[in-house]
């Protein structure tokens, strides 16, 4: 069975162990820095506030690992603020763990008002339905990412090796295409 | 087209990224800087925090729009502001300048003794307090995408937001427990929409957001709410009527993440400086006009 590491400091961490186990991946919560020693078969990101979660892996001491490991090829999935999380650089602010060669732009549809819902293919899978909060875009990919989803002209959904990265939250609806597509990404 | 249901999901589901947050009261863009780099989750932006409205009396009212504005544009995370109890006028001023949250606050002096604002009326989202079931499901029933209880902001004292969720706590899980037919009569006693009730009879839970507001003060007072089940917390004057604000915040927002750890509990809560100095209960209960938590029921 896949064991997923799920980032817990902050934000809709619980939607994605849900989304997960009803898929039969088995979850935990990574809390503290001693959590990421249980060799997690892979990483989850999940959605927030990217400030808070930045600043809390930092505060945590679990900057270097989580890197560490994302680096060295532990597959991750990171949505909206994870995507942000994972993002080389970030437009106008500081960027975190650094380990995906694209840019971001935060809140690039603006403010809650900006929030949407919109349905796109996904990686050849068919059409899912997808959930935008706040959501950032992704303005510029570096080589070697791949697209998996697009809206209005805008990548919603990159790969890179084993890092997956959504602007949307697959783990919102009960639509298992983004999870399953990761989880045999893990296999 | 994201159409008038996906707006109230897409609502709901802002809430939803705050769990686990710390949403802090801020009246000056400095503070709202602050309040970000400690790690709040959203600030609420405000003219006066709770314990000065308590000691300027007076009516209290909704915030500049252009004091809002320079809060928007100094940080990047989610902007909340109050409107007063039914005054949708103020509701669709603060929906104008695109505030991320509307809180529909007991702060504030009621606009209206009877009704609550129809927040199905809006496309942003409005968080209410409730000091019971049958509060959150009004609140709910008339839109809201968020709830939190209402404690007694302003005085530092944790106790009215402790018995607030234990009180919503015990009356979900007595309505869980029911049989299906008992449920028409229990939403009449709560006086709450059927639909809503026979949600937390399936689920549990509400069908929001719940957070604790109202009296918390230091990283214990967090840990205690987020211990009894709150999803998040609203810190209100505790932090920048405290001796060491930016402190004080980042200790916070740890208590929150690490709820259950009491060593790290023990560590976030060393050296803060002076909590504020608070009013108890027993005060309150002797000024008649500003217990806030009896405001809309």
């Amino acid at each position: 069975m896949t064991r997923v590491g799920v980032l817990a400091v902050q934000g809709a961490f619980v939607e994605h162990e849900a989304s997960l186990s009803r898929l039969g991946a088995e979850c935990y919560e990574i809390r503290k820095a001693a959590d990421l020693g249980r060799s997690p078969d892979a990483l989850v990101i999940p959605g927030g506030e990217s400030t808070v979660m930045g600043k809390l892996v930092r505060d945590l001491g679990m900057f270097d690992t989580l890197r560490g490991m994302i680096l060295d090829g532990t597959p991750v999935l990171g949505t909206c603020a994870g995507m942000i999380m994972l993002a080389g650089s970030v437009e106008g602010g500081p960027s975190h763990l650094a380990t995906m060669p694209i840019a971001v732009r935060r809140n690039a549809y603006g403010r809650q008002l900006g929030s949407f819902s919109a349905r796109a293919g996904f990686a050849g899978l068919g059409e899912i339905p997808l959930e935008f909060i706040r959501a950032p875009a992704a303005v510029s990919l570096g080589e070697g990412v791949e697209t998996l989803s697009v809206v209005d002209g805008v990548p919603v959904a990159v790969r890179y090796g084993n890092q997956i990265a959504t602007a949307f939250h697959p783990e919102l609806t009960d639509d298992p295409t983004v999870h399953t597509y990761f989880l045999d990404a893990v296999r | 087209m994201t159409g008038d249901n996906d707006r109230y999901v897409l609502n709901k589901e802002l809430a939803q990224m705050l769990k686990g947050g710390v949403i802090m009261d801020v009246t000056t863009p400095e503070q709202a800087r602050i309040a970000e780099e400690a790690g709040a989750c959203a600030v609420m932006a405000l003219e006066r925090i709770p314990a000065d409205i308590r000691a300027a009396g007076g009516v209290s009212r909704m915030s500049d729009p252009k004091m809002i504005k320079g809060i928007q544009e100094a940080v990047s995370i989610p902007v909340m502001a109050k409107c007063r109890i039914g005054h949708f006028a103020e509701a669709q001023i603060l929906q104008a300048i695109e505030i991320d949250y509307i809180d529909e606050s007991e702060v504030l002096s009621p606009a209206d003794d009877v009704y609550h604002i129809d927040k199905r009326q809006f496309k942003v989202p409005f968080v209410c307090g409730a000091r019971n079931l049958g509060e959150a499901l009004r609140r709910i029933g008339e839109g809201a995408s968020m709830i939190r209880t209402k404690g007694e902001p302003g005085t530092g004292d944790v106790i009215q937001a402790v018995s607030h969720m234990r009180q919503m706590n015990r009356e979900i899980r007595e309505l869980k427990a029911i049989s299906d037919d008992e449920v028409y009569e229990y939403a009449k006693s709560l006086q709450v929409p059927l639909d809503l009730a026979f949600y937390v009879h399936e689920n549990g839970r509400l069908p929001v957001v719940n957070f604790a507001a109202g009296g918390v003060a230091t990283p214990a007072d967090a840990a205690l709410m987020m211990q009894l089940g709150a999803e998040g917390v609203f810190v209100g004057s505790g932090i920048f009527k405290s001796g060491n604000p930016a402190k004080r915040a980042a200790a916070i927002v740890r208590a929150v993440t690490d709820f259950n750890d009491p060593k790290v509990l023990a560590e976030v809560s060393e050296g803060l400086g002076e909590a504020m100095v608070g009013i108890n209960k027993d005060e309150i209960e002797k000024l008649e006009n500003i217990r806030m938590a009896e405001r809309g029921q």
